[in-house]
């Protein structure tokens, strides 16, 4: 399967008052073409700066990608000029935000913010980036395209709203969009609709999503493979199976017993305690002092990545051949 | 949107009303007369010209006159200036002053929005600091101070200049910028945190994310959102460059309404205190009103609509 997207090691750190933030701490995914790849995570894990870092979106200074690289289709996009990487924007790699609510500005219209990205990047006359806003209105499922066009975001709901941004993000044709918590702030009905829409639009052009989410229930309709971050690293990936069937790392298992679940009773169980600090973040594994089965070993050396199968890969010294002898002698 | 119009203009004539009768009262409760100054000790006279201007009527009588002068736009004679009608007067002065006026809100604008919005891309670097501190300058300094140290600096000592009076482009600098200084600050300031706060909004982030050229981001997505504010305080500002120009044309012999507004007041000339004051205020609530319509043009959701529906 051909890689669209490589990331490897990537560092992405913020100088602020306090001292430097350490939000991305050695990232590697893939993404394969035409797949769907889901990035999860709790709150401040990095994975909203991993998607930023992508598109180079990250405001710099304080931020500032401090190691890696990004292939995109070969190329190296960390090494892209600012003026070379507006011509990737909206064009090869999309991106959705989380909250169409504030995504599109109040004073232009729909059409206008639809249409702007297509005739700045490829220079075609009004009438052809109109019939191109109408089909993409057509695809994310808007009636009376031809009369909303003219409106203002006012005037629509938060489903529409998150559907014109989805349209905004596709009308160029992109290879890659990167949609960054795109239900949140939609309520659950909606959600499901935009997400019904996403499995269309993958089906009708092909193209690769990056979903950044929290929510698990998102990821298991819709992505292919999963990779959860904690702290700044993904600590786990594995397809949708691996990682729901056969969660190996403890904090992807803390994850699922935090989601309630239909077909079992009983209490949620939480994970106890907080995130790091990323200013100072540990040596060893950042999970340890979270982990029902923290070891020694883990609070000092950081675990190397374990491959249990050709795609389920996990940090974690529970995986090492010595922790399993450890643990068979107990 | 033609009713929300029908009404406003309701509004604005009882304004103008209220206007005219707070000036009335006024006029006839400061003492004196227009014809004190002259030493024209001859009762007989005195009582003639009075007559002759209705200064004589009971004041109820008096007050229907100026309403009817002010409803028929026939402001009636000076009486200091007796072969000059106020309206006269007014044609005379009112293109000047509508000139300088006009010329300095544009200085104003343009200038006080260029330097924020240079402000706000620098954010804490060197060019927002020193367009801060000139607006801080702009903002302490009133305008009758800079325009004498302009006119010692620019135009005595240095001689680039011409001192005072109004009769070519550069006469017209010193007293422009004299006067649009300070609210040229109040802009640059206004625009500076607005369009900081802009810059931070989602929309602007999808508008990066689209690939749109920084420039094109900044004028067509951030500047539109940041200008509401700027209009909001644009009536204030116009109020203050209005009464900004009496004083300016004062200092620089411009022969503009303000000499009129003034000197009438000094020399109890009744017809042309009423005429310029109801000139004055009549044309700040017509500004004051193209600035709320300017609202509903620059953001969609302010948007005049019937009471109830959308």
């Amino acid at each position: 399967m051909e890689k669209i997207l490589e990331v490897e090691n990537l560092h992405v750190t913020f100088s602020t008052y306090g001292g430097t933030v350490k939000a991305v701490r050695g990232v590697d995914f893939y993404l394969n073409k035409g797949e769907t790849l889901a990035i999860v995570g709790e709150s401040g894990c990095g994975k909203s700066v991993t998607s930023n870092a992508i598109m180079r979106l990250i405001p710099d200074p304080p931020g500032k990608i401090t190691k890696g690289k990004i292939h995109f289709k070969g190329k190296d996009l960390t090494k892209f000029s600012e003026k070379k990487m507006r011509s990737i924007r909206g064009v090869d790699i999309s991106m959705i935000f989380q909250d169409p609510m504030t995504a599109l500005n109040p004073t232009l219209t729909i059409g206008t913010q639809l249409m702007e990205g297509l005739r700045d990047h490829h220079k075609i006359s009004a009438q052809e980036a109109k019939k191109k806003a109408l089909e993409m209105m057509n695809l994310v499922g808007i009636p009376n395209p031809e009369e909303r066009l003219k409106q203002y975001p006012h005037q629509f709901s938060g489903g529409m709203r998150q559907r014109i941004v989805i349209a905004i993000a596709l009308i160029c044709e992109p290879e890659l969009l990167i949609a960054d918590e795109p239900t949140t702030a939609l309520d659950v009905t909606i959600q499901a609709q935009i997400l019904e829409l996403f499995g269309k639009i993958q089906v009708v052009t092909g193209i690769s999503i990056i979903l950044i989410t929290h929510d698990l229930g998102v990821v298991a309709k819709i992505a292919d493979r999963i990779a959860v971050m904690y702290a700044g690293k993904i600590v786990e990936t594995g397809t949708k199976r691996d990682i729901f069937y056969r969660p190996e790392h403890p904090y992807t298992k803390g994850l699922l017993h935090s989601v309630p679940r239909l077909d079992v009773k009983g209490e949620l169980i939480p994970i106890n305690g907080t995130p790091p600090d990323l200013f100072s973040p540990p040596e060893g594994c950042a999970f340890t002092a979270r982990c029902p089965f923290a070891m020694e070993v883990c609070d000092k050396v950081y675990p190397q990545e374990s491959e249990l199968t050709g795609t389920h890969k996990v940090d974690c010294w529970l995986q090492d051949e010595r922790a399993k002898r450890l643990i068979a002698a107990k | 949107m033609l009713r929300y119009i029908l009404k406003r203009l309701l509004i604005m004539i009882a304004t103008l009303w209220i206007i005219i009768t707070v000036t009335f009262v006024l006029m006839i409760s400061i003492p004196g007369s227009p014809f004190n100054s002259e030493g024209s000790s001859n009762a007989t006279v005195q009582a003639n010209l009075e007559k002759h201007y209705h200064l004589d009527e009971p004041y109820y009588i008096q007050y229907l006159l100026y309403l009817k002068s002010i409803v028929t736009l026939e402001l009636g004679p000076s009486i200091k200036q007796p072969d000059q009608t106020v309206n006269d007067l007014l044609g005379r002065g009112f293109p000047i002053s509508f000139e300088l006026g006009i010329l300095t809100i544009a200085v104003a604008v343009i200038s006080g929005i260029t330097l924020g919005i240079f402000a706000a891309l620098r954010h804490n670097g060197v060019i927002d600091y020193v367009a801060m501190g000139l607006a801080v300058l702009g903002i302490s300094v009133p305008n009758f101070i800079l325009a004498t140290l302009l006119i010692q600096k620019v135009a005595v000592d240095w001689d680039l200049l011409p001192v005072a009076t109004w009769s070519s482009p550069a006469h017209m600098i010193l007293p422009i910028l004299a006067l649009a200084t300070g609210p040229m600050a109040i802009i640059a300031r206004l625009t500076r945190s607005t369009m900081l706060e802009v810059l931070t909004q989602d929309y602007i982030k999808m508008a990066r994310a689209k690939g749109l050229s920084p420039w094109k981001i900044i004028i067509k997505h951030a500047l539109r959102n940041a200008l509401m504010p700027i209009v909001t305080i644009m009536g204030t500002l116009l109020a203050g460059i209005l009464t900004g120009t009496f004083v300016i044309e004062k200092i620089f012999a411009i022969p503009g309404m303000g000499k009129y507004f003034v000197e009438s007041i000094n020399q109890r000339d009744y017809p042309v205190i009423m005429g310029t004051t109801v000139f004055y205020s009549a044309f700040l609530i017509f500004m004051l009103f193209l600035v709320d319509i300017a609202y509903g043009i620059l953001d969609p959701r302010i948007k005049v609509h019937k009471r109830g529906g959308e």
